[in-house]
């Protein structure tokens, strides 16, 4: 038996790019650890960070992952418009094809679960449980559980790089293309476990904020009182309960088709290659809305507050939520109108598509209402939003063209959809994720982000995302494919200059995002914020001192209105020193989480190269890990009363020092 | 619902809010196995030129895997009464009880699972077979993760004895044996009675 698998050293890949990619990751790892020691934060980095349970930090972390990812699919994107732009009339471009392949499958892959999941989640994990008046989460060791399982996932995306190879299979794994037979490499395989490993994560943390929602409340709260990010939080986490099981058992069949030579996608023995594209997008399709969700919830807490106004339609926007979270059951053939249903079926998906951007339209509504007559101050939040509500409504009308059978028809597989999916999901879910980054980012840290930086990031980006993406749509209807590696038709070679040069916008963006965190980082005393409501802020989340104690609150608030904290301003309770300190208990930190995501690489990883005995080993010791930490009752630690007041009794000195109160 | 969640300041969370969770984890699981059941439907006529169901299920040796299941849950019934009762002898008991059924299950399961690879009927052999592999197996996978809580709670107990965690947890166990139940009944009337009849 071969201890090792299917590894060995032909694993390392000899083209000089990828090459460079790996010499620079180990580069990167080396100086993190290198600097970690030299600083004597290994410590620091254990208690505080890699044991935590606190949802701030979770959060944090969250979204440090999908800050990486986002550079890291940001690039592959930059490196295929680099190849498109050249690649024309004879010329092979610099990219070998099954590289592209790579680039495109990745770069999918890569933003959806590493860049956009762990962004929202980590935005929810900031802000839900103080919006909800609530000391932390419902399972706090869980949380934990999720990030360690999601980073470990994105871990494996990283190890493809230098150790064999990723999907080709597009981010979507078509079968039989994503079959044994047509794609014997491991490539798929570190497809199908990053997914996988992921999933089980998002799983968690759907049913984890679930129940915080429903059960953690502050009295006074009730359903028609939550802030409009928390409800959207609420149907993502139910889509996310419902519909990742779909994903989980799609993978799964497939992963039995590659390992154990079972029928199920299969061109023989009776397989149905529809069945992959039905149950794949049973998830997918909710996925978008996922994705989507917890932004349209950030836009409405920032078109509230900068708008000085209460949120225009708040229930419409309640119902509009959750009708949308309905549908999104109901529109998955939408995907593959192509593949082979009657008329009638087709039909009937394409109404129910277009039905769903009924409530889409009523939230542009909303938010235009809500900035109507309002007093808005244009901070970096409210430009985001107002760049998403132009562009993503462009994106939603190309959307309800699409949901027409006839036209899918012509425009299927082209560069129309890969325009129109950009168009919603960049100002939709990435331009809200930004907003959420701009108007958290000081509860989180306790200063601002700098404005003007600020200001030249979202002119790159945006700019360079019309640059980009509207020749897309003109080639799209000039019957260009997407995916292609090179193209003869030296008509579509302008409108490709043109896309690449709008990515180099979207590059200044994006290095004027790094700019901006390194500058407001350098200027922290300047843009420090005492008050932990920079913004003069309407929900709970801000009556929180930034960043927020360990325990949020002191004394839980009472809910007496939708704005709550507007409420409690205008009442004047707000900053109120209370009459005295109850102890509060709260999770201890614990090592398992950690441990249980280092164990699924592992796991993962020795899936990937046929290395049983490894599996087994780290199998069981996940296994082991859960039960051991099943058996401890002694999770819980007490912050006494007297501790609890020195902590507030300093907060109360600083506030007054600044003349908050 | 909400009021006084928080404020309540016990050892940690109350129960109720515990149990919950394991209702809608119970729930995620259930869209689980009914992407499993819709695949198996789908490809049930799928036997390319193998078996199908009415020559391979033997109803006899179902009907005993059955039995032995529903009795399990019969019998973790009781170990709850002793539970409530705080009888921690009736406990350990009858929980030992239920795992001698439950090992009695996965031992029929896997008996028939021999049986039919040994007559060639394998999960390579045709997509209603890789179907049906799957489904059962992955019930078969959730029993015994669940003797695998059995035999860790029947240690908790036995060492810790009938405490509020302790019993908590044996609670959601409950939940998790008999949710397996209910899919179990699922199992036996679409795949074993449907295959049977053809």
């Amino acid at each position: 038996m071969n201890l090792l698998g299917k590894l060995s050293l032909d694993a390392i890949p000899d083209e000089p790019i990828i090459l460079a990619a790996d010499i620079m990751m180990v580069l990167v790892a080396v100086g993190l650890v290198a600097a970690v020691t030299y600083y004597g934060k290994w410590k620091y980095l254990y208690d505080e960070w890699l044991t935590t349970v606190d949802h701030k930090k979770i959060g944090v972390m969250y979204i440090i992952v999908a800050m990486i990812f986002l550079l890291r699919g940001f690039i592959d994107a930059l490196m295929m418009r680099a190849q498109q732009a050249f690649a024309s009339g004879g010329s092979e471009g610099y990219l070998p094809a099954h590289h592209f392949a790579e680039l495109f499958t990745g770069h999918g892959t890569m933003m959806i679960f590493f860049m956009g999941m762990p962004f929202l989640i980590g935005l929810m994990n900031i802000a839900v449980p103080t919006q909800i008046g609530a000391r932390d989460v419902a399972y706090p060791y869980l949380n934990a559980v999720s990030l360690w399982l999601t980073v470990s996932a994105g871990m494996l995306v990283m190890a493809s790089l230098a150790v064999g190879h990723f999907s080709d299979a597009g981010w979507t794994g078509y079968a039989p293309y994503s079959g044994i037979k047509s794609n014997p490499g491991v490539g798929v395989d570190y497809w199908i476990w990053a997914l996988q490993i992921s999933g089980i994560g998002t799983t968690i943390t759907g049913i984890n904020f679930f129940v915080t929602i429903m059960k953690e409340r502050a009295p006074g709260m009730n359903l028609m009182r939550m802030p409009m990010f928390t409800w959207t939080s609420l149907c993502t986490n139910i889509l996310m309960v419902l519909a990742f099981p779909a994903l989980t058992v799609v993978l799964a069949l497939l992963t039995l088709d590659r390992y154990v030579g079972t029928h199920f996608f299969t061109s023989d023995g009776g397989g149905n290659q529809m069945m992959f594209v039905n149950m794949f997008w049973v998830w997918g399709h909710p996925e978008v809305y996922i994705l989507i969700l917890p932004a349209f919830g950030v836009f409405s807490e920032v078109t509230a507050t900068f708008s000085n106004k209460r949120l225009f339609g708040y229930a419409s926007l309640v119902y509009a939520t959750m009708v949308i979270a309905l549908l999104s059951f109901t529109v998955w053939v939408h995907h593959f109108f192509t593949m082979g249903q009657d008329a009638t079926r087709n039909s009937i998906f394409a109404i129910a598509t277009m039905i769903i951007g009924v409530p889409t339209g009523v939230k542009i509504y909303d938010w235009l209402f809500t900035m109507f007559r309002g007093r808005i101050r244009f901070n970096l939040p409210i430009l985001w939003t107002l760049s998403f509500i132009i562009t993503f409504t462009i994106g939603g009308m190309t959307g309800v063209m699409l949901a027409i059978p006839g036209i899918d028809f012509k425009m299927h597989n082209g560069l129309f959809l890969v325009a129109h999916f950009h168009n919603v999901l960049i100002p939709g879910m990435l331009f809200g994720l930004f907003a959420g980054y701009h108007y958290w980012f000081p509860k989180a840290f306790g200063f601002c982000l700098d404005e003007v930086w600020g200001r030249r990031a979202f002119w790159g980006w945006t700019i360079g995302f019309y640059l980009a993406f509207m020749p897309l749509y003109i080639l799209g209807l000039m019957g260009m494919p997407r995916r292609m590696v090179t193209y003869d038709d030296p008509a579509w070679q302008p409108f490709l200059i043109v896309a690449a040069i709008g990515a180099l916008f979207v590059a200044f963006g994006v290095l004027s995002m790094i700019i901006q965190l390194i500058v407001s980082i350098r200027d922290r005393e300047q843009l420090k914020d005492v008050s932990g409501d920079p913004w003069n802020g309407r929900t709970l989340d801000w009556a929180t001192s930034s960043p927020p104690a360990e325990y949020n609150f002191a004394v839980i608030p009472e809910v007496k209105d939708r704005d709550a904290w507007t409420d409690m301003k205008a009442r004047g309770v707000a900053y109120a020193r209370p009459d005295k300190y109850d102890d509060i208990h709260m999770p201890k930190n614990t090592a398992a989480g950690f441990i249980l995501g280092a164990l699924s690489f592992v796991f993962g990883f020795a899936l990937i190269w046929h290395i049983w005995w490894l599996v087994a080993a780290s199998g069981a010791a996940m296994i082991a890990t859960v039960i051991i930490r099943g058996c401890d009752d002694d999770t819980w630690f007490v912050i006494p009363a007297d501790e609890v007041k020195r902590r507030e009794d300093k907060r109360f000195e600083a506030l007054e020092k600044a003349g908050v109160v | 619902m909400s009021h006084g969640a928080n404020t309540v300041h016990g050892a940690s969370r109350p129960d109720t809010i515990v149990n919950f969770g394991f209702w809608v984890y119970l729930m995620s699981d259930v869209i689980l196995f009914s992407m499993l059941f819709t695949m198996f439907v789908v490809v049930s006529d799928n036997t390319f030129g193998g078996p199908d169901g009415a020559e391979l299920f033997k109803l006899r040796d179902v009907f005993f895997e059955t039995m032995a299941l529903l009795f399990s849950s019969i019998t973790f019934g009781f170990a709850m009464l002793s539970m409530h009762a705080k009888h921690k002898g009736g406990v350990l008991l009858w929980l030992l009880v239920t795992f001698i059924f439950g090992v009695l299950f996965v031992t029929l399961e896997l008996h028939e699972f021999y049986e039919l690879i040994h007559e060639g009927a394998t999960p390579q052999t045709s997509a209603f077979l890789s179907a049906f592999f799957t489904l059962v197996g992955t019930h078969g996978t959730h029993v015994t993760f669940g003797l695998i809580w059995i035999l860790v709670m029947v240690g908790q107990v036995a060492f810790k004895g009938v405490t509020p965690p302790v019993a908590s947890r044996l609670f959601r166990l409950a939940l998790f044996w008999h949710f397996l139940d209910i899919v179990w009944i699922a199992v036996f009337s679409t795949v074993y009675l449907s295959g049977v009849m053809g």
